[in-house]
């Protein structure tokens, strides 16, 4: 399992068939309602008609999981999505111009990146309210940040390279050398970015959710069935387990196809 | 030294402005009236207004601005509204708890990244390189609002071995610290284990290894010694996961510190509360960064220099 690109492709075919395929098809391939509720079932332990059980309302933790990596999903492919648009254009602005679009650019990112982890999409949830969507934007007004940063080291460190300096002295106007020049030679590592990045994007927004600021009440978001989990940890700990473990091994895949894909870019590392 | 410093005082400034203004407009730039959120929508008129003006909302916003900058700098960071008490003072009696739950992690982090990283390392390509480095990979993938609840179900539940919940001796803080710290001590356990690796290729532990010096002497006195600079290079970066995280720990144990004031505010709809607490983590954030980007210079006369 040495060889990068094997792995790459091990780690994505992994990605597609249990996570991307079944999130999206989770409204026809559930085997349950995830709003149907069965009280006089509720918090029953693993059988062969629930193979992970039921939660604390008599749902099927299974069709509650398929439906939350759904919210997963979405959510990741709209943070990196505007992330990456939002930060790789400036990335590219602030390093190819330099100047004060530089200094303005790099002193918000200073701004931004002197709130640790989630405590400012905690603080932008809080005001807007528990929502999916707002969780998007509060997700994505960090998010752009370490695209725009490395981006720009990425710009400075091939800005001054030959092809660069034709191009410019052809007369090609700035956002054409920026966007079919630059660009393409500096997307290895942004393609790096973006598998850790929706890492810890599905984290964050479960974390958003397990402290009661992502997904509103009912909607089975991994994080908010995590804390409903917890309430009844000690008669019923599969409420809890299925969508940590489903939690962990996404995320534990997106690294390893990170470290893959980091490998097959730069040897070196 | 001192110009060093000199810099680096001045650099802070337009972050901390930064960080204020931002925490400012969070309650300014919400849709809808602020009072809605704090009171609700069928709150009492006398009520709404009376709140208005205690929050100094009725006056323009570059007014509420110069205002809030002026109060923050004489330390009035605002009246909490349920307990009446000031801000500041309802934030400070929390940090003590907070900073026993990060200084717990830190020890988890190094207690179990050091060896663990020094045992890989040596033993480069074996089977105990290769498991460590997975419980690594593993412990940088487990969400900590998992792996707390799993650690009571283990250690509390089953073994009825620790406690659960609330602050008090040392037993207290086992659990919590490992829900924080595990994350932190898999980063830094790789870090540690390609760092002794690089180092013991050096020549001078060649140099070592040929004049009959024991290999325990080389890992300990060169080896080690000198693959410390990145160690605290990560340890110094990540102080703002392990304040980031401590909110969420302190949601499972029901830890009495910053971040579960901070979601209890949020809860309570107590914005002075939700700012106050915003502005204080990421300001001591701003703090320990540069006391650890002080610490480099004091370290390395190279960064000083350049």
């Amino acid at each position: 399992m040495s060889r990068p690109l094997g792995r790459i492709r091990l780690y994505f075919l992994i990605l597609l068939s249990f996570f991307i395929i079944p999130a999206l098809l989770a409204p026809w391939i559930a085997p349950y309602d995830i709003d149907k509720m069965d009280l006089i079932r509720q918090l029953e332990t693993p059988s062969f008609d629930h193979w992970m059980g039921l939660d604390e309302n008599g749902s099927d933790i299974f069709s509650r999981l398929l439906a939350g990596a759904r919210i997963s999903l979405y959510v990741g492919f709209w943070v990196i999505g505007i992330s990456t648009v939002i930060g790789v254009s400036l990335g590219l602005l602030s390093g190819y111009f330099g100047g004060w679009i530089d200094i303005v650019l790099m002193r918000i990112v200073d701004v931004l990146l002197a709130f640790p982890g989630l405590l400012l999409a905690i603080a932008l949830v809080a005001v807007l309210g528990p929502d999916i969507n707002n969780v998007i934007l509060a997700l994505s007004a960090l998010g752009w940040v370490a695209y725009a940063r490395l981006v720009r080291g990425q710009v400075l460190s091939v800005r001054e390279e030959e092809y660069v300096l034709a191009a410019r002295t052809s007369g090609m106007p700035s956002w054409r050398v920026m966007f079919l020049h630059l660009l393409p030679n500096i997307l290895p590592p942004v393609i790096v970015q973006t598998t850790f990045s929706l890492a810890g994007t599905i984290i964050s927004e479960s974390s958003l959710s397990f402290l009661g600021l992502g997904a509103p009440p009912g909607i089975p978001s991994w994080g908010a069935m995590l804390s409903e989990g917890r309430y009844v940890l000690w008669e019923a700990p599969h409420v809890s387990v299925f969508p940590g473990l489903a939690i962990l091994f996404v995320v534990l895949i997106f690294n390893l196809l990170g470290d893959a894909l980091r490998d097959y870019f730069d040897p070196k590392s | 030294m001192g110009n060093f410093l000199l810099r680096r005082l001045l650099l802070l400034i337009p972050v901390l402005w930064g960080v204020a203004t931002l925490v400012f407009l969070l309650l300014h730039f919400i849709p809808g009236d602020p009072i809605d959120l704090m009171l609700g929508d069928s709150a009492l008129g006398a009520d709404r207004e009376t709140l208005r003006d205690q929050l100094g909302l009725n006056d323009p916003l570059i007014i509420q601005y110069i205002r809030y900058f002026g109060d923050l700098l004489q330390g009035d960071w605002g009246t909490s509204l349920f307990s009446k008490k000031p801000v500041f003072e309802e934030i400070m009696e929390r940090v003590p708890a907070t900073m026993e739950l990060m200084f717990g992690a830190m020890v988890v982090t190094i207690g179990v990244a050091m060896p663990l990283g020094l045992i890989a390392a040596v033993n480069k390509g074996s089977w105990i390189d290769q498991g460590s480095m997975i419980f690594s990979l593993l412990g940088v993938s487990i969400p900590n609002f998992w792996l707390g609840p799993m650690l009571i179900l283990v250690f509390s539940i089953y073994l009825d071995l620790l406690p659960v919940n609330e602050r008090g001796g040392l037993e207290h803080l086992i659990l919590p610290s490992l829900t924080l710290g595990t994350s932190l001590a898999s980063i830094l356990a790789r870090i540690t284990r390609s760092s002794v690796v690089e180092t013991l290729q050096a020549e001078y532990i060649r140099t070592a290894r040929s004049k009959g010096i024991s290999e325990l002497r080389i890992l300990f006195r060169h080896a080690l010694r000198n693959a410390l600079i990145p160690i605290v290079t990560v340890i110094g970066l990540q102080v703002g996961v392990l304040l980031s995280g401590a909110i969420i720990t302190e949601a499972i144990f029901d830890w009495p510190g910053l971040g579960n004031l901070l979601i209890s505010a949020i809860n309570s709809r107590n914005y002075p509360l939700v700012q106050g607490c915003v502005l204080f983590i990421a300001g001591s954030y701003v703090m320990v960064n540069l006391v650890i980007d002080l610490l480099y210079a004091y370290l390395d006369p190279r960064i000083r220099l350049s």
